[in-house]
């Protein structure tokens, strides 16, 4: 009944987590949220690289989650500092109400 | 049988909290279902034996990066964006963006599928690399990656020194 678990079931997982990042980036108008979005496409990334990793039989891709996870930590803490100083000088986190630069 | 049962609960798990952080109200809600989400990735980790990646998972991002998440939460004051409008005015134009990258993916994995089907044989054989995962991985990491790796603590230098400069009143 139930079929064996391939690399495509991850990889189809893995494209509809990044959809749903990527309607979160879109679509929400919470920076907050824009970044938990943009964490989920990274997660996303990490599965498919983590499932060709195990496709191929060796650890390429696992080292490569690694550093993708070292690149989502510092994006995170970059980016949630940007948020915190944009909240004292503007008193909003919402994306469509920062238009410093336009006129 | 009880990878594929497994699996089916994980990806559950990970799918309704991805979208779950994409539309709740609450941005606490958002982070904890983001959270559920993360757990349900460990999960799929740990199925294809990923043990490492698994444990950095649970530490880092369930218990460092969703932390500072919800710290940001509280000190940004996220009431009055609470009862705003949660989506953007132009939304259609988001969602037909999403759409759009939605049947490209359906195009990509129905015309490669055939390149997807993993004999059972190799899919024994990287089950189980010789000396465990983090063994294996460590050597492959401070052996062939060391010059990314040597990269990636620089990343988390200047990372550092971004975040106190961005969350510092006066410098």
């Amino acid at each position: 009944m139930l079929e064996p678990i391939t690399t495509g079931h991850y990889l189809v997982l893995s494209a509809a987590m990044l959809l749903i990042g990527t309607i979160g980036i879109l679509l929400r108008r919470n920076a907050v949220i824009i970044m938990m979005s943009i964490e989920l496409i990274l997660n996303a990334v990490n599965v498919n690289l983590v499932a060709f990793s195990r496709h191929h039989g060796h650890l390429h891709g696992q080292i490569f989650a690694i550093f993708i996870i070292c690149v989502a930590v510092a994006e995170a803490a970059v980016g949630l500092g940007i948020l915190i100083a944009l909240f004292r000088n503007k008193e909003t986190v919402l994306v469509d109400e920062i238009d410093l630069l336009k006129w | 049988m009880t990878e594929t049962v497994f699996f089916y609960s994980f990806a559950a798990l990970t799918l309704i909290g991805a979208i779950l952080t994409v539309t709740l109200k609450n941005a606490v809600h958002c982070a904890i279902a983001l959270i559920a989400s993360l757990a349900g990735v460990a999960g799929l980790y740990l199925l294809q034996q990923a043990e490492f990646l698994f444990a950095v998972q649970i530490v880092l991002y369930i218990g460092g990066i969703m932390v500072l998440f919800l710290f940001v939460i509280m000190l940004v004051n996220l009431d009055d964006a609470a009862k705003e409008r949660q989506f953007h005015r132009n939304w259609l134009a988001g969602l037909l963006c999403a759409g759009a990258t939605a049947g490209l993916f359906t195009l990509f994995l129905t015309r490669g599928a055939q390149s997807l089907k993993l004999p059972a044989q190799a899919a024994q054989e990287a089950a189980a690399p010789a000396g465990g995962n983090v063994e294996s991985l460590s050597l492959m990491l401070f052996r062939d990656y060391l010059v990314p790796f040597e990269l990636a603590s620089l990343l988390l230098l200047v990372a550092i020194v971004g975040g106190v400069m961005m969350a510092k009143k006066r410098i």
